[in-house]
């Protein structure tokens, strides 16, 4: 019993708990030698040390029973949905579904323009949103001086990172559609998205850069590099795994919004694939929402709304698989 | 040879040197009036108690301290005669002539030949062959080469730690500097180790002007000619190392020397 108590404690990583659990503990060989020297007040300090430990053991048991159902809440939560999603959409997926455009009011037909038009509107967000989000990140972390300049960007980007979904939606039609004449377009959708998704991939870029021992700076300049060859030579390379964890929240965020591109780039309808980056497109989680509330036949096309559901999950997914493979391996190269 | 490394000396004086040289951390004045002169091939041990500013004091001869934003510098600092804390002077070509070796080993997580090659890539050379010769040529003077001549290519975070501090060395040496700064090297070695980069230190410094911070008075007692003590930071004596070791001028040095520091 208490040998797996002490695994348990060290496995989660709390190794300076284990004194308090642990009866072969040598902080207490103390308590031992004094039962030989005074046996009237002994008596005393151990019931109080026993009746502490189990009191101890009893809190630590129920806390970490807490924090482990938290955690398992979690995977049940997405075990649910994906549950949920398969049994009401499964019937649905059939190849034509996947390949084929949608017809007769989109009750029958595929989502085949939905696909590439979220696929490539997330891309292109992404592609924008990376570089831009990286420079800031870089800059933030490698370059700025802490100051009030500092501290108000960063309350700029906390604060991006707040807006409504639906309020980057109005600022991309007023800026990208009306302004920059791109009208409801593929690019003003992706550039919609990579404003969004900036403030996450600044964030997690910061993290990167910040987990990438200075130690490393150090060495590098010390051999003569200058800021930017230690920079991209050294810390980016270092600090490319958790950047791209960055880039794949960005993505999966992305691929799924609605507000942000029904304003912007999405429509209810258009059989064609996107010919150019001007062009109008259909997207899987805009088309879940035509399909839910505006359709001609709602009830009928149930099975069609659970069905790009599950599309548009197992794409996310999917991205998040791969970019996890991939960042393993790059963690894996830097070993 | 050696009457040529004496010439040198003599015409450009000491290698290197710092003239009454203060140092602050925001209002913290970790280094007082700092003037130490270090020979041509020489090794100087820094030694003194934990926070008496030697490691600050290292970090100023190669402005390594300049990553810290708060920091300041007054005095100066001379290479060859040269002030490095000029401010025409390029902080980058400084560090090449003046190399570090870091307390904890810190070879990048790349290969074993790609960290010695690092210093030549970035100071802008691209012959292949010429950087292979050289990472074998720096791989040896660090006595490293035997044993990893096969690995050249796998990680150097594979590598044990002593094995990863010569690497740093190798690395350092790659770009051919004038001086090496070590800050307490073997800190972080096992015996055995450390006997092998003491050995090394020996050997290099027929080529190079070594200064080594070390905590270990036998350390400091076996590799270094000269030996500064520092306290509180300040520099409270510096001589040949025979000399502070048996015949210290003052009490302060004996007291640490001798283990009775309070
Ligand atoms: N980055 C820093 N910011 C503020 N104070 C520092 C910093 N680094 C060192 N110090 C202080 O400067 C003094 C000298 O430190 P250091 O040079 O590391 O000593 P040593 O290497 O001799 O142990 C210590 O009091 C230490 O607390
Ligand atoms: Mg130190």
């Amino acid at each position: 019993m208490m040998d797996g108590d002490k695994m348990e404690i060290t496995k989660n990583g709390f190794p300076d708990d284990r004194s308090e659990t642990g009866e072969k503990d040598p902080n207490q060989t103390g308590i031992k030698v004094m039962k030989t020297e005074c046996a009237d007040s002994e008596t005393e300090i151990q019931k109080a040390v026993k009746k502490l430990q189990s009191r101890r053991r009893f809190t630590q048991k129920f806390l970490f029973g807490l924090f482990r159902c938290a955690a398992l809440v979690n995977g049940l939560a997405l075990l649910i949905i994906v549950f949920f999603m398969l049994k009401n959409g499964i019937s649905a997926i059939t190849w034509e579904f996947l390949t084929d455009v949608p017809r007769e009011s989109m009750t029958k037909g595929g989502i085949l323009p939905c696909i590439v038009g979220t696929v490539l509107m997330s891309l292109g967000g992404i592609l924008v949103a990376m570089p831009i989000g990286v420079a800031s990140a870089v800059h933030l972390n490698e370059y700025a001086r802490p100051g009030k300049m500092l501290r108000i960007i960063r309350l700029g980007i906390n604060n991006l990172a707040g807006v409504p979904s639906v309020v980057f939606g109005l600022f991309g039609l007023a800026f990208f559609v009306t302004f920059l004449k791109m009208g409801v377009s593929l690019a003003a959708g992706a550039l919609t998205l990579g404003a969004l998704t900036l403030p996450v991939i600044i964030g997690s870029t910061e993290e990167a850069l910040k987990s990438v021992p200075n130690t490393y700076r150090e060495a590098s300049l010390g051999l003569g590099a200058s800021k930017w060859q230690t920079i991209y030579r050294v810390v980016l390379p270092a600090a490319m795994p958790g950047i791209l964890t960055g880039g794949i929240l960005g993505l999966s965020r992305a691929a799924g919004e609605t507000a942000p591109i029904m304003f912007t780039a999405a429509v209810f309808f258009t059989p064609d694939l996107p010919s150019s980056v001007f062009s109008e497109i259909m997207a899987l989680p805009y088309h879940i929402y035509v399909l839910a509330t505006a359709g001609t036949n709602i009830e009928a096309t149930r099975p069609l709304q659970y069905g790009t559901s599950l599309v548009l999950i197992s794409l996310v997914l999917g991205m998040n698989l791969v970019a996890i493979i991939w960042r393993s391996r790059l963690r894996r190269k830097l070993k | 040879m050696n009457e040529k490394v004496k010439d040198k000396s003599k015409k450009n004086g000491f290698k290197m040197k710092s003239e009454n040289l203060d140092f602050f951390y925001g209002d913290f004045q970790a280094l007082h009036d700092i003037s130490l002169n270090f020979e041509s091939r020489q090794v100087t041990a820094l030694i003194g108690p934990s926070g008496c500013g030697k490691s600050t004091y290292l970090r100023c001869l190669n402005r390594m301290n300049d990553l810290i934003p708060i920091s300041r510098v007054k005095g100066k600092v001379l290479l060859d005669g040269e002030n490095i804390y000029d401010p025409s002077l390029d902080v980058v070509m400084l560090r090449r002539r003046v190399g570090m070796v870091f307390q904890k080993p810190n070879p990048f997580p790349k290969s074993v030949s790609e960290n010695v090659a690092y210093g030549l890539r970035v100071n802008g050379i691209k012959n292949k062959s010429f950087i292979r010769e050289r990472v074998e040529e720096s791989l040896e003077k660090a006595a490293l080469w035997e044993e990893v001549k096969d690995r050249l290519d796998d990680s150097a975070l594979g590598l044990s730690g002593g094995q990863q501090q010569r690497l740093c060395i190798a690395r350092a040496l790659a770009v051919e500097p004038d001086v090496l700064l070590m800050d307490e090297p073997a800190s972080a070695l096992d015996p055995i180790a450390t006997q092998k980069i003491e050995e090394l230190i020996h050997r290099l410094k027929k080529n190079y002007t070594i200064i080594i911070v070390t905590h270990s008075m036998q350390q400091a007692a076996r590799v270094s000619d000269r030996t500064a003590f520092f306290y509180m930071g300040k520099l409270i004596e510096e001589g040949e190392t025979d000399t502070i070791f048996t015949r210290p001028k003052l009490r302060q040095t004996e007291d640490y020397i001798t283990g009775r520091f309070g």
